[in-house]
């Protein structure tokens, strides 16, 4: 169930690798940000852990029964409807057409959108096309959710809503949680731990552990995020040569 | 440096804090400013007349022009054939049967011919998809098919299958293959990349994305492929049969046009080239107008188009 990964390296064949020396644990149902400037890497990170690409160095080990996989594009099928498609990710995730109906209208309403199950992607709006990706991606019954920045093209006021909805999501059903964002007062807004890569090579330059009262005070939360911020503009100022 | 974070889903208190009831309430109303107003634009309730009669307008204004025109023609000692002309040798070849009978065949003949062209592009279209080095080989060529009118095939056609239908099907399948194939090739090139990848993360086998995912992706390109193959393949049946005439090629409206000539009776061959028109577009319009526009209105992309 746990992430690890060991001096995980990966090159493209550039002069400088997209990613160095990365050591990760992630423990079960941790709920951990990733932070960079953009470039840093972060994207090719996720997909390391998805199995999607493999690393040229070092050693990754993701939980045998995969992750689920969440963009800043929804990447919702348009000629469904937002229960069509949790339905098409719960057959492809070998669920058997009996149960489908059932189960889409479960992980629908867990996102607060049982009464838009009739709809089309184009009906919706941004965040609720957000929330049904996030349904979609919940359909495949993974422990590990990979989220690459699936906030980062909402506006504010839905951005702030989703915080909350995704935090409840992932208090109720457990899932382990690895979040990318450039965004610093989301990282600490939402995760337990945030990372912050360097960029080119994009290595783990620091990490903070977000503690759980930070939640409930909101200057530590501002310090934190003010503390981060700091250690982020100087990783960015180290390339301004 | 901010001193507080205040966050929507915590009215008052800290962030993180909202209760299930709360984001609830927030979900809905920020849902119901921003979803699109799905009451306003269905118009499935009432069919929209305007669709049928400025067509039918349009058509009564030329043939009222037309009629001017034979009258006035008619006055100045010149007759010309006019619609009442055309009218009327619709009217004896409809007492004949002939008529009906050249609908019947050339129909006939479409239908198979096209069902042909289809089963064969799309065969043809999915194997070029998947085998980047057959596809590279053929494009071209096919590409070069399209550009070639499907007419100069018929001596070929007729030389190889003499006066049967096997000419008209080889005339209809030279024209409407490449289309298909063109249209269900350029249609699988345009699906959204991250569609695939999606699909890729979602746990899909390759033929799964296929089938569920880049074939109804690719739907509007091929669907548009399949109407360019229809009146290619009605073109090209129509060349057959008037240059190909006489023995088992019965009468066809192609037949029709080509005797109207050999007896110099323009409105004969007037009456078979509207009749030609006019299944060709009853095909177009029953067929692939409704199914396009259906799916085109089901994945929002009807908004803002004048069709």
């Amino acid at each position: 169930m746990t992430v690890v990964m060991e001096d995980v390296g990966k090159s493209f064949g550039g002069p400088t690798p997209v990613l160095e020396d990365v050591s990760v644990r992630i423990e079960p149902g941790e709920f951990v940000c990733l932070l960079g400037a953009s470039g840093c890497g972060k994207s090719t990170l996720l997909n390391l852990i998805a199995r999607l690409e493999a690393p040229t160095a070092g050693v990754v080990k993701t939980p045998r029964e995969g992750a689920a996989f969440m963009f800043q594009d929804a990447a919702l099928f348009p000629w469904l409807t937002a229960r069509g498609n949790i339905e098409l990710a719960l057959r492809f995730a070998g669920v058997p057409a009996a149960e489908r109906r059932g189960r889409a209208g479960e992980l629908l309403r867990l996102v607060h959108l049982g009464d838009a199950a009739d709809l089309r992607p184009h009906q919706l709006s941004g965040g609720m096309r957000q929330r049904v990706a996030l349904a979609r991606a919940l359909a495949q019954d993974r422990p590990l959710l990979l989220m690459d920045e699936p906030f980062a093209a909402l506006d504010a006021i839905t951005r702030d809503l989703l915080h909350g909805e995704l935090e409840r999501v992932w208090r109720q059903t457990g899932r382990t949680v690895v979040f990318v964002t450039h965004n610093v007062a989301e990282a600490v807004r939402l995760g337990q731990r945030v990372l912050l890569l360097s960029s080119r090579p994009g290595r783990v330059v620091a990490e903070w552990d977000v503690p759980a009262a930070a939640r409930h005070d909101a200057p530590a939360a501002a310090a934190l995020t003010a503390a981060i911020t700091a250690r982020l503009g100087q990783e960015i100022r180290r390339h301004a040569h | 440096m901010r001193t507080d974070t205040p966050t929507l889903d915590a009215p008052g208190r800290a962030p993180g804090a909202a209760t299930d009831d709360e984001l609830r309430e927030l979900d809905s109303g920020l849902d119901a400013l921003q979803a699109v107003d799905s009451t306003r634009r269905t118009g499935l309730a009432g069919w929209d007349w305007s669709r049928v009669l400025l067509p039918v307008a349009a058509v009564v204004l030329l043939v009222a022009i037309w009629q001017a025109f034979a009258w006035l023609a008619g006055a100045r000692g010149e007759p010309i054939t006019g619609p009442g002309d055309v009218l009327g040798a619709f009217g004896t070849l409809w007492a004949q049967g002939l008529v009906q009978q050249a609908v019947a065949t050339s129909v006939g003949r479409a239908v198979v011919g096209f069902a042909l062209a289809v089963v064969v592009g799309v065969g043809l279209g999915l194997v070029l998809g998947q085998v980047s080095v057959l596809r590279r080989a053929f494009g071209p060529l096919l590409t070069a098919l399209m550009v070639l009118p499907n007419v100069a095939w018929v001596p070929l056609a007729v030389l190889w299958f003499g006066l049967s239908d096997a000419t008209a099907y080889f005339v209809m399948l030279t024209g409407a293959v490449p289309a298909v194939v063109a249209g269900l090739t350029t249609g699988t090139d345009q699906v959204p990349p991250q569609l695939r990848r999606a699909a890729r993360v979602l746990g899909a086998s390759r033929l799964e994305t296929a089938l569920l995912v880049v074939l109804p992706a690719a739907l509007p390109a091929f669907v548009s492929g399949l109407r360019q193959g229809w009146a290619f393949a009605w073109r090209g049946l129509m060349a057959a049969e008037i240059i190909a005439v006489g023995g088992p090629m019965g009468v066809g409206l192609g037949t029709l046009l080509h005797e109207g000539r050999a007896a110099s009776d323009l409105a004969v061959v007037l009456c078979a080239v509207l009749t030609i028109l006019a299944v060709g577009v009853l095909f177009e319009l029953a067929a692939f107008g409704p199914v396009e526009r259906r799916m085109l209105r089901r994945r929002g992309l009807l908004e803002g188009s004048t069709r």
